[in-house]
């Protein structure tokens, strides 16, 4: 291409400030954007991306700093423009979408006048015509009555919707850039999908660059044109998403696709008239006044995986809390073994509780920050085994080893000092320090990245086959499901809408709600938008066709 | 004189301008000068003015005329005041980063001046508070024979000091400087004790309705909010009249009716903070697993929520043990405090306090008072000095 690149980065170096020293965050790494290109940036946690992506706006967080190298937009040197100057394009030639939204928006401000600021501020438009064009980008952007909809604030929208209300935002000064943070990364696959599609058709219709910054492979390749990996500062490779996609060159790419492979093999019937070890029974559950769950029943049985999936507010959690007995549901039972245990926890006997463990979504609030390792797994190891002294140490030593953590290395440290996957671990841990028969997951994989969500999978597959656990596996993830389940129940407005055999329910033919589910995980294929959208409509994807059931 | 004050604005207006083209023009434009903004270069301005006026104001001070001298006592003492604190904060910072562990030297090596002078303070008001006997020349109440009442102090006899009163006699000739050092003793051991206590109150029934909550956070809460309602010096005072009756009744001291009182006023401050602190700690998930697990509301308390309410709750202790040693000067100012003949610094101020009349042409007399409410002063702004430090080390806040 004979054209001036938009955007030029040489070299680009970035260093963090911690323990009062400079550490590297990003290591020399180049980056060319065409006009109108999408660049998709991949890496796990911790690798620079968003890092990255502010870099290319000439902005660094606190505590960071571009040490080396240059940015040059357009021709103007980021790095060494007046702070005049930088005002002048941030907000107006170059935008930024962030990964949460509903932390980015002002929550004491109507979404309208969050929308005409940047225009009003950097004299593109008018308040009145302002306003016209962001209903005309609401229009676009697919958001259901645009006229109305930005004089809402946005607690009351949607997470979905608040995430295109930002997307729009960052387009109303027709920026020439935008720079998307993890966009999707908070949202369930059904409105996953519809802001994919109307990001990746705005994007279009105006021809803007812009960086896409993910860790979900899929998502990148639909949005892409050309794709760059960073590994821990560093590049890995670059190319274009479809060589990308069918021949890597380097390693690492490989072993990122190849996560997805993991799939367990699949376990025999379950023999008729086996008394389960959990068994939910016509469960219905409500939080004060608001119903909940509504008639919810099914069984877990020794030895295996019971993954419950539906969208977020379907009442997946809301039925762990009831089998933990922290919600005590308003009619049914929970049998453990068949016997009916006590729906309050505070009532159930200690051999009760513990049976029945939990391992939480959030490893970060799940262990108390102030105990070192060996106290959080030695707790339960007493309490409930009433191990002290040398055999506690023992057990908790044999813990740490079945986790595939060092004892010795692991047991005096903090929470803090290990990362996320480490610390998802020793929340296993816990739970098996218990020894129970049954484990809750609640979505124990989705804050973790590919590679490490898919260690902690093949850990609980095995310590499944050891210790003969079952496990109720809650999660939004069908890639996770289809890897560790034997059996899934689909659940939707607080109800099953169906269940059985995993064999069973990924063949058609499916309930329509499970069919819209399936059909809204990314696949690989950077054809796979394009093609759904083809084959069903705009209208026919995400939430509105859940809307329309 | 209102013009005179337009001239001077628009004078440094104008110096603010010339100094930020100048160093435009001097550095070749770097970034501090290009993207500095008016208010910044005025400010700058501004600063150097104050100090400059500062340093004119310190030679005038040490002026040999004692009538220019006398105008500007005060602040002379205050400059060479803060020098010698900034040097000996300086210092100790130097000491702590040399000696001792290396969990000890990390921590000084990162500590601003202003914690490292709050703590030097603090050890010293300690050393003076524990070993106040051996110290103290004299006696706390001894009246000493044959010396004149109302010594100056400062210790000239040219300006009627004495060498052997550094900080002067007080007006029924008792040794000023032997009555501070046992008020280090009174009033912030006291202080002390009451802070304790209302954190020991306030802290329990905090993390308790925290914890359960239901009808037993309604009840403490709403008599919290009632305790509060009052204003608490004036409902302190109302309680200590009450309390002077029955202490001889009951043949307990008064100081420790104070104490319990103070405690238990200040203790709803202490309430409101560990309610809130524990209430954001009991729903985090690790406190789900817990109740999970069967535990007790003791482990649940002691073990899970108040190790990680440490860092807000330490810093509200230094907080409040300024209020409390303040509403104990009060109280003592008042008449109804700490009673004589035991030293205390609230009650120095208000016996000394009409000496401060002198402080035009007699400056050294007028000190007299002024120790005493200094004493206070310099120990609330050392303790207030840590706490932001530690307020900011647990916020993980980065200089």
């Amino acid at each position: 291409m004979s054209e001036e690149p938009l955007l030029k980065m040489r070299g680009v170096k970035l260093e963090g400030r911690s323990d009062e020293t400079w550490n590297p965050i990003i290591n020399g790494i180049d980056l060319t954007l065409m006009r109108g290109e999408v660049l998709g940036l991949i890496g796990e946690s911790g690798a620079g991306k968003s890092t990255m992506g502010l870099a290319a706006m000439g902005y660094t967080r606190d505590g960071v700093r571009i040490s080396d190298g240059s940015v040059e937009f357009d021709g103007i040197d980021l790095l060494k423009a007046s702070a005049a100057v930088k005002r002048g394009l941030l907000g107006k030639r170059i935008a930024y979408v962030a990964q949460s939204a509903a932390a980015s928006f002002n929550p004491a401000h109507k979404l309208m006048d969050q929308h005409v600021e940047g225009p009003v501020q950097h004299g593109v438009n008018g308040r009145g015509a302002s306003e016209e064009d962001g209903i005309e980008l609401y229009r676009k952007l697919r958001l259901p009555n645009p006229d109305q909809i930005g004089f809402r604030y946005p607690h009351q929208v949607s997470g979905g919707q608040l995430q295109r209300c930002m997307t729009a935002m960052a387009m109303s000064c027709r920026p020439d850039l935008i720079i998307f943070d993890e966009p999707t990364t908070a949202l369930d696959v059904t409105t996953q999908i519809e802001v994919l599609a109307s990001i990746r058709d705005i994007v279009e219709q105006f021809n803007t660059a812009a960086i896409y910054i993910t860790h979900d492979l899929a998502v990148v390749a639909q949005m892409a044109d050309r794709i760059k990996v960073l590994l821990k500062g560093d590049e890995v490779e670059t190319a274009d998403t479809a060589t990308m996609l069918s021949a890597p060159t380097q390693e690492y790419t490989k072993s990122l696709w190849a996560v997805r492979s993991f799939e367990r093999p699949l376990k025999p019937a379950v023999q008729t008239g086996s008394v389960p070890v959990v068994s939910v029974q016509k469960v219905d559950a409500a939080y004060g006044k608001v119903p909940v769950l509504h008639d919810v029943s099914f069984d877990m049985h020794a030895g295996r995986t019971v993954a419950v999936v539906g969208e977020s507010g379907s009442g997946k959690s809301t039925t762990a809390r009831c089998i933990t007995g922290l919600l005590p549901p308003k009619a049914g039972q929970i049998m453990l073994d068949g016997e009916a245990l006590p729906a309050d926890y505070r009532k159930r006997s200690k051999d009760q509780l513990r049976q029945v463990q939990m391992i939480y979504q959030m490893a970060d609030t799940a262990l108390n920050p102030r105990m070192s390792i060996g106290q959080i797994i030695a707790r339960p190891v007493q309490f409930y085994l009433g191990l002290t002294g040398a055999e506690k140490r023992k057990k908790v030593d044999r813990l740490l080893e079945q986790i595939e953590l060092e004892p010795t290395e692991y047991y005096n440290r903090l929470p803090s000092e290990l990362s996320g996957g480490q610390k998802q671990r020793i929340g296993i841990a816990r739970a098996l320090a218990a020894e129970p028969k049954f484990i809750i997951c609640d979505e124990v994989t989705s804050a973790l990245d590919q590679l490490v969500a898919e260690g902690i999978l093949r850990l609980l597959a095995r310590l499944q086959d050891e210790l003969s656990l079952s496990y109720m596996f809650i999660t939004h993830d069908l890639a996770t499901v289809k890897a560790i389940a034997d059996e899934v129940v689909v659940m939707k407005d607080g109800r099953v809408v169906e269940q059985g055999p995993k064999a069973e329910m990924f063949t058609p033919p499916h309930h329509a709600y499970t069919d819209l589910l399936l059909s809204s995980v990314p696949e690989m294929d950077p054809d796979w938008l394009t093609n759904l959208l083809a084959e069903r409509g705009v209208d026919n994807i995400g939430d509105a066709a859940v809307d329309k059931m | 004189m209102i013009f005179g004050i337009v001239i001077a604005l628009v004078g440094m207006a104008a110096l603010a301008w010339g100094f930020r083209f100048a160093g435009q023009a001097i550095t070749g434009n770097t970034p501090r000068f290009r993207d500095m903004p008016f208010g910044v270069a005025y400010g700058y301005v501004l600063g150097v003015l104050l100090l400059a006026w500062l340093v004119w104001a310190y030679i005038q001070g040490r002026s040999a005329d004692p009538l220019i001298a006398n105008k500007f006592f005060f602040l002379r003492i205050a400059v060479e005041g803060f020098l010698i604190f900034a040097v000996a904060a300086w210092l100790f910072r130097l000491l702590g980063r040399s000696v001792g562990t290396a969990w000890s030297r990390k921590m000084f090596r990162s500590m601003p001046l202003t914690a490292s002078f709050g703590i030097l303070t603090i050890l010293i008001y300690a050393t003076f508070a524990i070993f106040a006997g051996l110290i103290a020349p004299y006696g706390q109440e001894q009246i000493l024979p044959g010396v004149a009442a109302n010594i100056v102090p400062g210790g000239d006899p040219a300006l009627g000091g004495d060498p052997a009163f550094l900080f002067g006699t007080d007006q029924i000739g008792r040794d000023i400087l032997s009555r501070l050092i046992y008020g280090a003793q009174n009033t912030v051991g006291i202080a002390f004790a009451t802070t304790v206590l209302a954190f020991l109150l306030g802290g329990t029934f905090g993390f308790l309705a925290a914890t359960l909550g239901g009808w037993l956070d309604q009840v403490l809460s709403r008599m919290v909010d009632v305790l509060m309602a009052i204003p608490s010096l004036i409902f302190a005072l109302l309680l200590m009249t009450i309390a002077s009756v029955w202490a001889p009744q009951l043949g307990i001291p008064l100081t420790v009716f104070m104490v319990v009182i103070i405690a238990v006023i200040d203790s709803t401050r202490v309430y409101r903070l560990a309610r809130a602190v524990g209430q954001n700690i009991v729903v985090m998930d690790y406190i789900e697993a817990a109740k999970l697990r069967g535990e007790g509301l003791g482990y649940l308390v002691f073990k899970e929520i108040l190790p990680n309410a440490t860092a807000p709750l330490l810093a509200e202790f230094g907080l409040r043990f300024c209020f409390v040693f303040l509403t104990i000067a009060a109280l003592s100012f008042l008449g109804v405090g700490i009673q004589p003949p035991l030293a205390d610094w609230g009650t120095m101020v208000r016996d000394l306090g009409g000496f401060v009349n002198y402080a035009q042409f007699a400056p050294l007399a007028a000190t007299a008072p002024l120790l005493a409410a200094g004493a206070i002063a310099l120990l609330t702004v050392a303790v207030n000095f840590v706490v932001d430090w530690m307020l900011h080390r647990s916020s993980g806040l980065k200089e």
